[in-house]
């Protein structure tokens, strides 16, 4: 094993130095050169201020805006993780039970999508499904002063289809759903004039 | 449902046709044949050899390919651990975050080292960049490179020389094995990858977290990094630590349908990759497709356990007003729901990566129960690079040695006679996963300290401890996460269980290697059971689930079974 020393000394530094520093560093400026905006994180910036990532939800709470899940985590500090409660667990179903009262109010009695009673793997999923999002539509009209009809016509054009009608599931970024929103009618902005 | 099913057998599809050329190239690769890439990297190697003092011809007795592979990773180990205490007082480090624990650095070096890649820290909450580059992305890289190695070696010694002599006793040479696996097969399909994620939007940069201002005008932090280059290579090298704490289920990690395609392909490319080599290196690629159909049954019995529990939902929620339909939702992501959520989870269980796109702690039980199998079994379904198929080889020779108990024969594979020594290795190979999940689970489910790790009670409880103990004895990595392991008691006990299920199954097994080497080849008679026809898969797939499922069914009944009866029933814990 002695022997086998030096060998393993420099091959780990060698290794260190070509795949620890010169590997990423070199796909970072390849990145950077390439795609820019996706290496940068996909922001999106609004009157030249950064509003979020299209990658990574937000916290919506007001009722004029469309909620993103519940997540397990706080998800505006950008920690990830999921709630990780089992599906027997009783905190688990005391959560969903409440959740599902409270939105049941809001729905009109349709039944409530089980995206927006369970918490996502990272906790900042930008995603709701399309039916999570018609789901919301009666409480952001009445907030925003909007006819549902219009709102019903802003979520499909935000539903993102399976890609190449394989992968993935249809579904709607929050944020952008948001953004166009605003861009309809501004918020604060109840359309009473 | 049929488009989830459609997307599995293109999934099936996809690997089988990209990992049967790259086994070949492998093949050529590791009989020292010159590659495409030999006119750029050739330089590199060669200044590799020089440096480290090593004649690239000289092949090694397995003792001494043994003792070169624990070395390097010793000294992989120390380097890793040094880099994670300084981190404080090292660059890259916008952040600021201080050095890790002594009990955490221990539990993460060793995790990175032996390919597990268990995660008792959130990467965005604690590591430097430098940490996660210099430290993790070297380790991603070269512990697959070992398991790779180790695995080659032990294909030599099966597939052995017409001769036996002195000469070819030796498996070839570990610093030779490394080097080509690294330099020319995992960091080209590395860099073509990365650019491939960053595309898809993983984010790639040094920047400072960002700092934004929400629509409703409250502050948002979103963490950055460079992050594609690492998940890269934790996918091709069946690492998984993610760069983020909720690994692949994080956007930055996994952002599109595409980029979890894509990373479920390159979770088992290479382990797929293995069996088409092994066929080419001992010159009959019927013996490789045969070990590649067992592991193909065995995945697909476990992916249509999980998908089925998956998909039926959560039952103690029947009487909500809920619409369920799209399956148990609980920890995934809707970007994948189930079907993708359910794919992912097998493959990364059948391999021993053990990164995440769905939380496991919430998958149904008997969703659970399939991937925690998987890994009970000691992921020879593909499993890690390297490490899969040598781990199947233990399976192999334990087969032919119960094929030849029947008709009452001296066992053969591949031409060589195997006996006693070889049967004895291959058991004590098989029982470091027993010993790691029932002696070291049992110890962590009756000490009190131990215990206030659990974060849910009943029968649950009891699986995220067998989950802890399994992944880290099987070097999976991945974790029923509501398990608190970043305790001083577990990170020290999950570490020993790794660097036992990693070195006290290498040793055995180039053993074993060694001991045919040196064996002469006989030519095939009438009664040689052949090795390459359905019978021989079956019973290896029947042997697969009899020792590893007999192993470990009474503490799954407690678990996982148990579990699934209360949920049926209507009980919460």
């Amino acid at each position: 094993m002695i022997s086998q020393l030096r060998p393993a000394i420099v091959l780990s530094l060698l290794m260190t130095v070509l795949l620890g520093l010169g590997y990423p560093l070199a796909m970072t400026g390849l990145s950077q050169t390439l795609f820019p905006d996706e290496a940068g994180g996909s922001l999106i910036a609004r009157n030249g201020q950064v509003v979020g990532s299209r990658l990574v939800a937000q916290g919506f709470s007001g009722p004029g805006y469309f909620h993103p899940r519940p997540s397990a985590t706080d998800v505006d500090s950008g920690v990830s993780g999921g709630s990780n409660l089992g599906p027997t667990s009783a905190a688990l179903l005391k959560r969903v039970t409440a959740d599902v009262e409270r939105l049941g109010r809001e729905g009109e009695g349709a039944r409530v999508p089980i995206d927006l009673v369970t918490t996502s793997g990272s906790g900042l999923d930008p995603h709701i499904s399309p039916e999570a999002a018609l789901f919301q539509v009666p409480r952001v009209a009445k907030a925003r002063n909007l006819s549902p009809q219009q709102l019903h016509d802003l979520v499909r054009r935000h539903i993102e289809g399976r890609s190449l009608g394989l992968f993935g599931e249809a579904r709607v970024n929050v944020l952008a759903l948001n953004l166009a929103l605003d861009e309809l009618r501004p918020a604060g902005d109840n359309g009473a004039r | 449902m049929s488009s989830d099913i459609l997307l599995f057998i293109v999934y099936g599809v996809v690997v089988v046709a990209l990992a049967w050329p790259l086994g070949l190239c492998m093949a050529r690769l590791f009989e020292g044949g010159r590659t495409i890439l030999t006119p750029v990297l050739g330089p590199v190697e060669r200044l590799v050899y020089r440096a480290g003092g090593i004649d690239p011809q000289a092949s090694q007795h397995w003792t001494r390919y043994a003792a070169a592979a624990l070395a390097f990773n010793a000294v992989g180990w120390l380097i890793l651990y040094a880099v994670l205490r300084l981190q404080g007082f090292l660059p890259l480090n916008p952040e600021g975050f201080a050095g890790l624990s002594p009990d955490l650095a221990f539990n993460t070096a060793v995790s990175f080292v032996t390919n597990t890649n268990w995660q008792a820290y959130g990467g965005e909450t604690t590591l430097s960049y430098l940490s996660q580059m210099a430290g993790l992305t070297v380790q991603n890289f070269v512990s697959a490179a070992t398991g790779i190695a180790v695995g080659v070696a032990v294909i030599r010694g099966f597939a052995g020389s017409d001769t036996a002599g002195p000469e070819a006793r030796g498996l070839g040479n570990f610093w030779v094995d490394l080097t080509r696996a690294t330099l020319y097969l995992l960091l080209p399909l590395s860099v073509l990858f990365a650019l491939f994620l960053v595309w898809q939007g993983v984010p790639q940069n040094l920047s400072s977290y960002v700092e934004a201002t929400t629509l409703e005008g409250a502050r948002q932090t979103i963490p950055q990094g460079p992050a594609a280059a690492q998940i890269a290579i934790k996918q091709l090298g069946t690492n998984g630590g993610g760069f983020f704490n909720a690994n692949s289920a994080v956007p930055y990690e996994n952002p599109t349908p595409l980029s979890n395609f894509a990373e479920m392909v390159a979770i088992l490319l290479v382990p797929a990759a293995f069996t088409f080599m092994f066929g080419r290196l001992v010159r009959d690629m019927r013996q490789g497709v045969a070990i590649f159909a067992a592991m193909g049954i065995l995945f697909l019995a476990a992916l249509a356990l999980t998908y089925g529990a998956e998909s039926e939902g959560n039952a103690l929620f029947a009487n909500l007003p809920i619409d369920q339909a799209s399956g148990n939702m609980e920890g995934k992501e809707v970007r994948f729901g189930v079907g993708e959520s359910a794919l992912w989870a097998t493959a990364t269980t059948a391999a021993s990566n053990g990164s995440v796109n769905s939380m496991h702690d919430s998958f149904t039980p008997l969703g659970a129960f399939a991937p925690m199998l998987l890994i009970q079994t000691g992921e020879v379904v593909f499993g890690g690079v390297g490490s899969g198929f040598y781990g199947m080889l233990a399976f192999v020779v334990l087969t032919v040695f119960l094929a030849g108990l029947m008709v009452g024969r001296t066992p053969e594979y591949l031409g060589r006679k195997i006996e006693a020594k070889e049967v004895k290795l291959a058991v004590i190979a098989f029982l470091v996963m027993p010993f790691g999940v029932l002696v070291f689970g049992a110890a962590a489910a009756t000490i009190p300290m131990a215990l206030a790790s659990v974060q849910d009670r009943g029968p649950h409880g009891l699986s995220e401890i067998l989950y802890a103990y399994s992944s880290a004895t099987g070097n999976n990595g991945s974790a029923f996460a509501g398990f608190g392991a970043a305790t001083p008691f577990h990170d020290t006990l999950l570490g020993i269980a790794m660097l036992l299920g990693r070195y006290a199954f290498i040793v055995p097994m180039l053993a074993i290697a060694g001991s045919l080497a040196a064996k002469k080849k006989l030519a095939a008679s009438a009664g040689t059971f052949p090795t390459d026809g359905p019978l021989f898969v079956t019973l290896l797939v029947a042997v697969v689930l009899i020792l590893g499922g007999l192993t470990f069914f009474p503490a799954l009944a407690l678990g996982p079974i148990a579990e699934h009866t209360a949920m049926l029933a209507g009980e919460t814990f």
